[in-house]
This record gives structure tokens, C-alpha cells and sequence, in this order.
């Protein structure tokens, strides 16, 4: 009796993953870049730690899962000025609130291999929807996801006080990823 | 005879909006790099990146006019020595207005920081961001317009020189408002012998 059982929870905790396919995205093959203007010239960026875990089947877009969790101290700008700049408390504030996070809360079909997708974007400890549009692409064993959004900066606090002036650096920041996914 | 020919209007004007831009510039340069981050040293960035390729602008200028129109010949008193340096430091000054907005135009392509000329006219990207490459672009930036601002240093200590010590005409020819000095009174003439 005893046995049965353990091997039933055994065969259950085996077969979980079937029920829940959460996927770990490969991060080495994604990306998080993000184009920001200043003084009215896009200046380009990325992040180079991150991580995702996505359940999604594209005939039930609506049952997706996804989470993804950005490390905001791993920005890379180009100048070592700028990063430095970055995580200090009026832009990030990494020593407070070291990670971005997005959780889709749903998504819905926008025509062929294309998906929309909305949620709450968590930076700096403050929440906001977002909306971002991507496309979806199989291909030899790998699943790619590409979009973008924009968000706007200042919603966030993502620089603060004599930084919040649009006229340097804009309030629009453009995002675009891509993640790649196992099939 | 002292008395030369004058610089042509068009040669003095750009030498002058030059020479006010370059050192301006450089100036401007080694101010702002010293500033804490902030909007304002971004904005100033700007303006410097923006000056330097009006200063390649009017260098390419003064290039064409100056092969159309030599300068007055030296006076004849310097010697072959001075003529030599003179000449010198007058190509590698023009070669160095081109090289000092280049190497902040290849720096700031590498930085992955575009120049839009006035935040109008953009000026695209020679290379690939690339931080290696730009921290040693920075340095030969940092190097070029430093040889230049000891060459203009040395360029209006000559033209000082010319004028103080030699007393002939070479500064004065280049600047708008100064009267050349009259001609050196000529030679006493010798009655003809007969
Ligand atoms: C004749 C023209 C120019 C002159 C005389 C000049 C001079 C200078 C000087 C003296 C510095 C400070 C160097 C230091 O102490 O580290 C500097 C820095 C700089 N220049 Fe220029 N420059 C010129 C043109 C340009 C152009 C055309 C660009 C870009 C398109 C540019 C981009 C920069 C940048 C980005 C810096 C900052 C370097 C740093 O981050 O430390 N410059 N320049």
C-alpha cells in the first residue's frame, strides 16, 4: 500500500511537467536591448542578466504563462559613466530594487504567428500594464519570441529630480527582445 | 623689402572663426570632461561634438581656398631654418584640424553615441560600438587635440615673434582691422655712376 502510493506520487511528480510545460527561455541566445534617446539621438543599450519561464501553446494563447525577471545592475550602455550612473538611486536604485519583473497576465492571438501580450511591468517598485506585441517563429528545435513596447521612463521613476527632463533624455524608451525557447 | 602682400578677405575671416572654434573647443572639451554626470554634461557633450564638426567643416573650406589662393610669400628676412618650421607646423596645424574631429567623431561612433550635427543632420556611425576601441579612441583623441593646442601655442608665439622682435608684417597681414606697417623706405639710391 505504502509502496503504490509512493510510486503514484513518484509517476505524478514525474508527469507534472506535461500538465505545467513552464520553460526556462536560453538566455544565451535571447536578448533585452532597449533604445533610449538622448539629446534626441537614440542611444542603444541591453541587459545582459535576465530570465524567463514561459508556458505557452500557440493554439491557447489565452492559457499562457509567463514571468520574466531582469537584473537591472547587469545594463550595458556603452559608457562605463552611464552604467555607473544607471544603478545610482535616481535612475534604478539597484541597491533597493535590484530586478525588473514582467508578468503577463494575458495574451491573445493578433494574426498569423503574431500575439499580444499585457501584464505588469514591475521596476523600481512601482507596477504599470503594459501591452507589447510579438511574433512568434519555430524553427530547427527552437522556439523564437520577438517584440517591443515602449514605456515611458518617468512612470517609473527612472530618473529622478534634475534627470526627469524630458529635453536629455527622453521619456520614451523603446524595448525589443527576444527570447528562444526549446520546443 | 618687408612689405608682403595681405591674406585674401575670405582667408583671414575663416582663420579667425577658426581659431576662435578650435580653441574654444578645446577648451570646452577639457572643462566638460571634468563636470559630474548630468543632464547638463550630456547636453554639453552635445554642443562640443557639434562645434568640432563645424570646425572639420570650415577646415575643409580653408583647405580648398588656401589651394586656390597661396599665402603670401615669408619676408625675406628668415632664415632657412625658420621658413622650414614655419612651413612644418603650418601643414601639420591643417592636417590636425582634420584629425582632431575625426578622432572625436571615430571615439564617439565606438562610445555608440551618434554626432546629429545640431541635433538636425545626423553624421552616421564610422564604427561598431565597441568599448575597447573606444577607451583607446579616447585617448588618441585626447592626444591629437592636445598636440594641437600646443601647436597653436607655439603658432601665435611665432606670430608674436614676427611682430615684436623681427617687426615685420606676418601678424599683421592675417588680422582684419591693422594697417600694415608702410614699406620699409626704400634703399638711399646711389647717383648713378658713370
Ligand atoms: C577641432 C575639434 C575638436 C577639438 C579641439 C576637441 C578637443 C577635445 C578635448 C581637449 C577634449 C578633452 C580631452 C580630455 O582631456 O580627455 C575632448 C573630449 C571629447 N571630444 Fe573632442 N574635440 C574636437 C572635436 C570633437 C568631435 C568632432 C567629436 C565628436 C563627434 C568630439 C568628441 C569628444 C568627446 C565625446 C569627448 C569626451 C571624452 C571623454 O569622455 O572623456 N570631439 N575634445
Amino acid at each position: 500500500m505504502k509502496r503504490t502510493s509512493l510510486l503514484l506520487a513518484a509517476a505524478l511528480l514525474a508527469a507534472a511537467p506535461a500538465f505545467a510545460a513552464s520553460q526556462k527561455i536560453d538566455t544565451s541566445k535571447s536578448f533585452i536591448r532597449f533604445v533610449s534617446k538622448q539629446m534626441n539621438v537614440p542611444v542603444e543599450g541591453k541587459f545582459k542578466k535576465f530570465e524567463g519561464n514561459v508556458d505557452f501553446d500557440p493554439k491557447k494563447p489565452e492559457a499562457a504563462k509567463a514571468e520574466f525577471e531582469v537584473e537591472l545592475g547587469s545594463i550595458d550602455m556603452g559608457s562605463p559613466e552611464g552604467e555607473t550612473e544607471a544603478v545610482r538611486p535616481l535612475w534604478f536604485n539597484t541597491a533597493q530594487f535590484p530586478k525588473a519583473k514582467f508578468v503577463a497576465a494575458t495574451v491573445k492571438a493578433a494574426g498569423p504567428n503574431k500575439y499580444e501580450a499585457a501584464g505588469a511591468l514591475t521596476i523600481k517598485g512601482i507596477s504599470q500594464n503594459i501591452t507589447t506585441s510579438f511574433t512568434l517563429n519555430d524553427a530547427s528545435g527552437t522556439r523564437t519570441v520577438e517584440g517591443t513596447f515602449t514605456l515611458k521612463r518617468l512612470q517609473f521613476k527612472i530618473g529622478e529630480k534634475q534627470w526627469a527632463d524630458t529635453e536629455t533624455v527622453a521619456d520614451d524608451v523603446l524595448v525589443k527582445y527576444r527570447f528562444v525557447l526549446p520546443l | 623689402m618687408n612689405y608682403t602682400e595681405r591674406y585674401t578677405r575670405t582667408a583671414i575671416a575663416l582663420h579667425w572663426i577658426a581659431a576662435v572654434l578650435i580653441v574654444g573647443n578645446l577648451s570646452w572639451g577639457l572643462y566638460m570632461t571634468g563636470l559630474e554626470f548630468s543632464p547638463a554634461k550630456l547636453k554639453y557633450y552635445s554642443w562640443h561634438k557639434w562645434t568640432g564638426v563645424t570646425i572639420f567643416t570650415i577646415a575643409a573650406l580653408r583647405l580648398l581656398w588656401r589651394l586656390r589662393h597661396p599665402a603670401p610669400a615669408l619676408p625675406g628676412h628668415m632664415p632657412a631654418w625658420e621658413r622650414n618650421a614655419a612651413h612644418v607646423s603650418h601643414v601639420l596645424l591643417y592636417v590636425l584640424f582634420f584629425a582632431a574631429p575625426l578622432s572625436g567623431w571615430l571615439f564617439s561612433s565606438a562610445v555608440g553615441f551618434q554626432t546629429v550635427w545640431f541635433g538636425v543632420i545626423p553624421i552616421p556611425d564610422l564604427l561598431e560600438k565597441n568599448r575597447e576601441l573606444a577607451e583607446t579612441l579616447k585617448l588618441v583623441h585626447r592626444s591629437i587635440t592636445y598636440t594641437l593646442g600646443a601647436l597653436i601655442a607655439l603658432h601665435a608665439a611665432a606670430a608674436v615673434k614676427h611682430h615684436v622682435l623681427d617687426r615685420d608684417d606676418v601678424l599683421v597681414r592675417m588680422l582684419p582691422f591693422l594697417k600694415q606697417r608702410p614699406p620699409a623706405p626704400p634703399p638711399p639710391t646711389l647717383p648713378e655712376t658713370p
